[in-house]
């Protein structure tokens, strides 16, 4: 099945956007946990801008340990509705990170990356501003150079016509064509 | 809406259990900015000047500064103001790390304890739900230890707590408040908390701080890390090496020690080791210290990295900062710099301060040499200079035997233990241990500041004017050529005419009038820092700070809405410190306490000494025994204080 996915992949045209893909690298060694990032990122996103801060509403987390020198940041990534089934634990140089540490979803399973009063889902947007900013806010309140901002062209395949197919392909393997097929008809009604 | 602040104190009995959420007055926002002034102003509306420190009757305030918790760089400390158990005055201790800007967000700008609570406790307050819980499980344990177990019972790792050890829960007048990288260790608060029966603070905040004109606030922020990135790239040249950066000396980061192992004192701040220092001892030294430190931390908001994590292999982590590695190390007369990590564990989770208490431990083991003390007073205890220290440090802070005489400070435990030992207490200022340090040469601007310091601990009190000339014109110019931060550019003349030797050299020049304008300009910024909840290690400290008198006014503007310029602020200046001198005067502090210890310079000039603090006197607005006169109270808005000293006779009868 695997092999068959593969080889109609192969055979279907590419073709190739290029695209701005910006990246924040960070360097847990150089981070000495003072949370300017949590400052003034909750202070860009207030309205008006910088009219408030309050590292609760961060995007960006510092997930803190001193006596287990546990220094973490963590950017807001998707909402997701439900936690994950089990929680991992990465042991790295020693030091466990626990907490879902390396996970950037706001979830059911912690505070993190929620507004405090509505509970609402933050997400980190990259400070995009208009007219743009040099570099997210974070970074540049970072002096230890914890948080270094990239930004790279990177060429992108463009979605393909035959990834539907193969999506349905899988779904017909499992269910049997019939079963794709009514479902189709019936999900066409309702719309 | 209030700006930058909250307007709200949270006021807690504990006697009676009763939690009040008080809204504050804007008015004395304006008269004293917040933390220290207003810290001050309650002190001396609330607590009367007879009131024992250990009495229910005694305030314990936990005060946020006017900035803390707004983006402002640095701006993290909380103040925490009581009457000391050891001075007996007003006692004052400031703390930075995490704990000030989370009461803000929990939506307090100071918590306000009176009364005595009936059993140990701990007080978690978590946005407007406050609670009063049970600590008799906590009872013994370590500050650290504490704040540990306290966060996991309430699963809030992200809580912060302030937290006494034995110490405090002891009543050892050295007892500190600690609080993860950061204490409040002068002073003996730790003990009024304990006294209280307090053993942690416990605080998390998700609320907003709001600020009145954004944009300006934060161009001012951003200008401010401009400045230090500027400063860390390029250290002041031709000072020593400390002397050099930003923040808080940073004896986390150096490893050098030649500086001050051989010019500090060791031992009872006695004995000077001018060949200490030599490459065997840097090697060695130089590995523990990178061996045991696991990371260069910082306070909340704040570039800097002055404090480390510290693990010593068989101990639990613990972190430090500043100088308290090596108190210990030279108190007790040990040549290996493993010993000032493991003791400052044991010192760190007892919760002391770590100036006061290897002083104390030194002062003990002298009076046991001189026959004063006998080895009846020390059965039991090791030979060896890193033992005996382990011993006293324990019976210390358990107050048993000598160690409860000894766990009231140098002073009080000469008193009891009388036969001479009041000689040996020799390095107090109003009766609280300062810096091992003994020099040469009396220098004017230093002696004024020993002596009239209300916070009674130099390195919180001297600043951003060098401490010694110096050497060459080129040198001078170069100084002075940058220097933003002078208030006024007579400074600048100071530094360029100061000489090494000769007629404008100490202790005659400075001049006498000149000496205490750097004073009251130090002064100035340490207060408008204690105010404002800045760490003095980006402002009032270092040379070359990133704060200064320019830019402050446009911070408070921006940040509460209520205008000020350079005047008014050095008008709220003047009314804090003649308020918290009025709240000492009230206690009985008069200028025969304004005394460095005699034997801090060798060369000593009664007369000047004398002429210096008549000038200063006079400068501030003071009779000649350092009490506020009349007028310049009424000057600034303290009639009141001035009918308060005048109806206990302390105005009329002392004032002439």
């Amino acid at each position: 099945m695997l092999q068959k996915t593969w080889k109609r992949g192969a055979l279907l045209k590419m073709s190739k956007v290029k695209r701005k893909v910006k990246t924040i690298k960070i360097d847990l060694d150089k981070c000495n946990g003072c949370r300017a990032c949590e400052v003034i990122c909750s202070a860009f996103h207030a309205a008006p801008k910088y009219s408030s801060n309050n590292p609760a509403r961060s995007r960006i987390r510092m997930i803190r340990d001193p006596i287990k020198d546990v220094y973490l940041p963590v950017y807001a990534g998707e909402y997701t509705a439900a936690e994950c089934m089990g929680r991992d634990k990465y042991i790295i140089d020693g030091k466990e990170y626990d907490e879902c540490g390396f996970c950037r979803a706001s979830c059911p399973s912690r505070d993190a990356f929620k507004e405090p009063d509505s509970g609402l889902p933050l997400k980190c947007d990259m400070c995009e501003d208009n007219p743009p900013g040099e570099k997210p806010l974070c970074v540049q309140w970072c002096l230890n150079n914890a948080l270094i901002y990239e930004e790279k062209e990177e060429e992108v395949e463009e979605e393909k016509p035959g990834d539907v197919e193969i999506g349905l392909e899988s779904m017909v393997n499992k269910y049997g064509l019939d079963k794709v097929l009514d479902t189709v008809v019936r999900m066409a009604k309702k719309a | 809406m209030r700006y930058a602040e909250t307007g709200v104190n949270l006021e807690i009995d504990l006697s009676s259990g009763s939690i009040e959420r008080e809204a504050t007055d804007p008015k004395l926002t304006q008269l004293h900015l917040g933390g220290l002034g207003t810290n001050a102003k309650i002190l001396w509306d609330r607590v009367s000047p007879d009131v024992d420190p250990f009495s229910p009757d005694n305030l314990l305030i936990f005060g946020a500064g006017l900035l803390a918790g707004t983006p402002a760089p640095g701006a993290n400390r909380t103040i925490i103001t009581s009457y000391s158990p050891q001075t007996l005055l007003m006692g004052y201790s400031i703390m930075g790390g995490f704990f000030a800007p989370e009461m803000k967000y929990a939506g307090y700008d100071k918590i306000i304890f009176r009364g005595k609570s009936p059993r140990l406790i701990y007080v978690w307050i978590h946005n407007n739900k406050v609670e009063l819980r049970d600590a008799s499980h906590l009872r013994g344990k370590g500050a650290i230890e504490t704040a540990e177990l306290i966060k996991q019972e309430l699963k809030e790792p992200n809580a912060q707590v302030a937290a006494i050890g034995l110490a405090g829960e002891n009543r050892v007048f050295t007892a500190s408040i600690e609080q993860g990288r950061s204490s409040a260790s002068r002073l003996g608060l730790g003990a009024v908390m304990g006294d209280k029966n307090i053993k942690a603070v416990v605080v998390r905040g998700t609320q907003d701080i709001n600020l009145a004109r954004p944009a300006e606030f934060y161009q001012q922020c951003n200008d401010v890390l401009k400045y230090i990135k500027y400063r860390n790239d390029n250290p002041v040249p031709n000072v020593m090496t400390i002397l050099q950066g930003l923040g808080s000396p940073q004896e986390m980061l150096h490893v050098d020690e030649a500086w001050h192992t051989q010019n500090f004192m060791w031992g009872n701040s006695r004995v000077r080791r001018k060949d200490f220092w030599n490459k065997e001892i840097e090697e060695r030294w130089k590995s523990v210290q990178l061996g045991v430190r696991k990371r260069l931390i910082s306070c909340y908001n704040c570039p800097m990295k002055c404090g480390a994590i510290i693990s010593v292999p068989g101990l639990t982590t613990y972190m430090m900062k500043c100088f308290s590695k090596l108190t210990y190390t030279m108190a007790a007369f040990v040549d290996d710099l493993d010993f000032g990590f493991k003791i400052a564990q044991r010192a760190t989770e007892y919760g002391v301060d770590g100036f006061s208490t290897p002083q104390i431990m030194a002062f003990a083991f002298e009076l046991k040499e001189a026959g004063i003390l006998t080895d009846v007073d020390f059965a039991g205890c090791p030979t060896d200079n890193e033992g005996k220290f382990y011993w006293l440090l324990d019976r210390i802070v358990r107050r048993e035997g000598i160690g409860d005489i000894l766990a009231n400070g140098t002073y009080w435990a000469a008193q009891k233990i009388g036969k001479g030992a009041e000689v040996y207490a020799h390095n107090n200022i109003k009766k609280h241990e300062q810096l091992p340090l003994k020099l040469g040469m009396l220098n004017p601007v230093y002696f004024l500041m020993y002596a009239t310091g209300e916070k009674i601990n130099i390195t919180q009190i001297e600043g951003q004017f060098p401490q010694s000339p110096f050497i060459t014109t080129a040198e001078k110019e170069e100084f002075v050529k940058d220097w933003i931060q002078v208030p006024d550019e007579k400074f600048k003349k100071i530094v360029m005419d100061w000489e090494i030797r000769g007629e404008r050299s100490n202790p005659y020049y400075p001049t006498v009038d000149m000496s205490v304008d750097i004073v009251d300009w130090q002064e100035t910024m340490h207060y408008i820092d204690d105010a404002l909840g800045v760490c003095a290690g980006l402002s009032s400290f270092p040379l070359k700070p990133p704060y200064h008198m320019h830019n402050y006014p446009h911070f408070i503007s921006a940040g509460t809405g209520m205008d000020i310029d350079e005047e008014g602020l050095k008008n709220v200046y003047r009314r804090n410190r003649n308020l918290i001198r009025a709240i000492n005067v009230r206690r009985g502090l008069r200028r025969s306490d304004e005394k460095p210890p005699e034997d801090h310079w060798k060369k000593r000039f009664p007369e000047l000494e004398e002429k210096l603090l008549d000038a200063y006197y006079k400068f501030k607005g003071w009779d000649n025994q350092g009490i506020p006169t009349k007028k310049s109270l009424q000057e600034l808005d303290l009639g009141y204080v001035a009918e308060d000293l005048e109806k206990r006779g302390i105005i009329k009868n002392e004032q002439s």
